[in-house]
């Protein structure tokens, strides 16, 4: 028995047991749910120890061999993945209990967080093109209705303009598919990867590859696609928003991107420099513009939201840089700005839950009233700002160095220089709402909400103070995963170890 | 290959609508319409002029089939294409219910 689909096995029976449990007796969803999300991060974990040794575990669908069948394959960059879903999952279902009892329905709830989980689970962990976009369309659809959950006007407008763009994307993503399809006559990564190394860089593999990178730029939110992500992530119940911006948009958008550029369309910085500079272009684009329009922001999680699209500019820029530190930095940072930016968000939640708006003119004197959140906030702040013991200032360490190794000077500077944007609308959150005095009727957080900040915070700093660790046991791999190219179909055809 | 460009066609057509078009329920007409472009672009990709179905019978000859992948990748493709539709429909009800229009240039409370 092997424990890969377990991955995506266990969210979806848990979000089908959901609704029947909760029908016998109440509470009894946020357990299931929660118990889901902890099993799943020990299974990252025992993912993250296997994969040490074996650098690609292939699964088999029905037991059909690669070519014919569905496969899942299971590498050190799938692994990391993994872990930060699960770890972004297990803090918002604990953050949930008390934070969604104002809302009605709670199962629905309960049932598409679970449903978003197999979703991005199964699209950081499958070996198959088709299998990709129906992870991501159940990932994507549970995420239409969960932003739209609130049903008031604004979350629904919210929805909407997401769903039109996300759909848009999606459909080409699948024309993409059917295009791929028509011309090798495979749907697996690996066999596609092969047939388009015997065909070479022709016109039709830019058009398909600029397709898909289309799709998924839309779905990371990168700056000329960025427009539904500012509404539809403050709209969303504060756990949601921590799960879209700490990992949806990583996942369907740069660990899409990353897996499929690196490994099937097997570009590399040598060969291709345009392409790399494009991407780079693409994260300073969204670095600089999104960084700006956060500093004019009235609303606590719309901050956040653009601060979102912002740091998804380091990570492409990462990528772009395309050599070891700028890939591993890259990868780094998408761990980094998971934690910080799901702390960030669980702690709007917090504020709203107590003060009951999020419009940072009229929150004042949280500071002394919510002391766990108020130090949540600043320690998620420091590390998205890159503060050295923290695990943020490690991520854009590394990024910075690729990009000065690799000759990028100015891009470097410009980098280093537009980070202090950063430090400007996190500062402005930090002053109005937890420096102001004020006076304010807000009680403390939930016990169950503290924990789940606190836990962040913890994995904030061990993280950074062993960052050595992770450099070498999580990251390190994952970057030489995607650096190694087209080996991965080599490893995937080539992988008979099954009895995992 | 006329079929084929027809396809894009009908694509465009559907991309169209959704772009251009001020009506809540157009624009979800125009996804119902890109929708059946790709499945039917899918579907054309497998056919063959005068293939068999591709189960396995007992021929001397040897035949063409027709490939049997795409008609299940439509299959999954429509049965996703149905969730989204629903619930993009849902969603455009309970917003005529809030703002008593289906023009989506007065549903404006999200702006920057």
């Amino acid at each position: 028995m092997s424990f890969i689909p377990m991955f995506f096995v266990i969210p979806l029976v848990s979000a089908f047991l959901i609704p029947i449990l909760g029908k016998i007796y109440k509470p009894l969803v946020w357990i299931v749910s929660t118990v889901a999300s902890f099993a799943l991060f020990v299974l990252a974990l025992y993912g993250i120890t296997v994969t040490q040794e074996i650098p690609m575990i292939v699964y088999k669908m029905g037991n059909w061999p690669p070519p014919l069948g569905i496969v899942m394959a299971f590498d050190s960059f799938s692994a990391l993945m993994v872990l930060v879903i699960s770890i972004i999952v297990f803090t918002g279902s604990l953050f949930s209990l008390r934070y969604m009892s104002r809302y009605t329905g709670q199962w629905k709830f309960y049932t598409l967080f679970m449903l978003i989980t197999a979703g991005m689970m199964g699209v950081s962990i499958t070996g198959d093109l088709f299998n990709m976009f129906v992870f991501l369309e159940i990932a994507a659809i549970s995420s239409y209705a969960l932003v739209a959950f609130g049903v008031g006007a604004e979350e629904l407008e919210a929805s909407f303009k997401y769903m039109i763009m996300g759909e848009i994307g999606g459909l080409t993503f699948l024309l993409a598919i059917a295009l791929i399809y028509a011309k090798t006559s495979t749907l697996n990564l690996a066999d596609i990867s092969n047939s388009l190394q015997v065909m070479g860089h022709t016109t039709f593999f830019w058009m398909v590859l600029g397709m898909m990178l289309f799709a998924f730029f839309i779905k990371a939110a990168l700056v000329p696609f960025h427009s539904w992500l500012p509404d539809a992530h403050p709209a969303a119940p504060a756990p949601i928003s921590s799960l879209l911006s700490g990992t949806f948009i990583k996942v369907l958008g740069i660990y899409t991107t990353a897996r499929l550029v690196f490994n099937i369309f097997g570009l590399t910085r040598a060969n291709d420099p345009l392409f790399f500079n494009i991407l780079i272009g693409f994260g300073l684009l969204s670095i600089s513009f999104a960084g700006l329009t956060a500093l004019s922001q009235k609303d606590y999680k719309r901050l956040l939201g653009f601060s979102s699209v912002s740091q998804i500019g380091y990570i492409m820029l990462g990528f772009g840089i395309g050599n070891y530190e700028g890939v591993a930095g890259a990868i780094f940072f998408i761990l980094a700005h998971a934690l910080a930016k799901g702390l960030l968000f669980l702690t709007s939640g917090a504020v709203v839950h107590a003060a009951g708006t999020r419009d940072l003119d009229k929150l004042s004197g949280l500071g002394e009233r919510m002391p766990t959140t108020a130090w949540s906030f600043r320690f998620g702040s420091l590390s998205l700002i890159g503060i050295p013991p923290l695990v943020g200032f490690f991520a854009k360490f590394y990024i910075i160095l690729g990009t000065i190794k690799a000759g990028f000077i100015w891009v470097a500077l410009i980098a280093i220089l537009l980070s202090v944007l950063t430090l400007g609308y996190l500062l402005k959150i930090e002053n109005s709402v937890f420096m102001k005095k004020g006076k304010t009727d807000a009680k403390k957080a939930p016990f169950t909400m503290r924990i789940a900040m606190v836990f962040l915070v913890v994995l904030i700093v061990i993280f950074g103070i062993g960052f050595q660790t992770i450099i070498n046991f999580v990251v390190g791999p994952a970057a030489h995963a995607l650096l190694r190219g087209l080996e991965y179909s080599h490893l995937v055809f080539g992988s008979f170890i099954m009895n995992f | 290959m006329i079929v084929f460009v027809s396809c894009i066609i009908l694509f465009l057509i559907g991309l169209y609508a959704v772009v251009t078009k001020r009506n809540l329920i157009k624009i979800a007409i125009g996804f119902a319409l890109i929708e059946y472009a790709i499945n039917l672009f899918f579907a054309l990709v497998g056919f063959k002029r005068g293939a068999l179905a591709p189960i396995i019978t007992r021929l001397d000859t040897p035949h063409n089939f027709v490939d049997p992948i795409p008609q299940a990748l439509v299959l999954t493709a429509i049965v996703i294409a149905l969730g989204t539709t629903a619930l993009m429909l849902t969603i455009i009800l309970r917003i005529y219910s809030h703002y008593k229009t289906f023009d989506i240039a007065e549903i404006k409370k999200l702006r920057g």
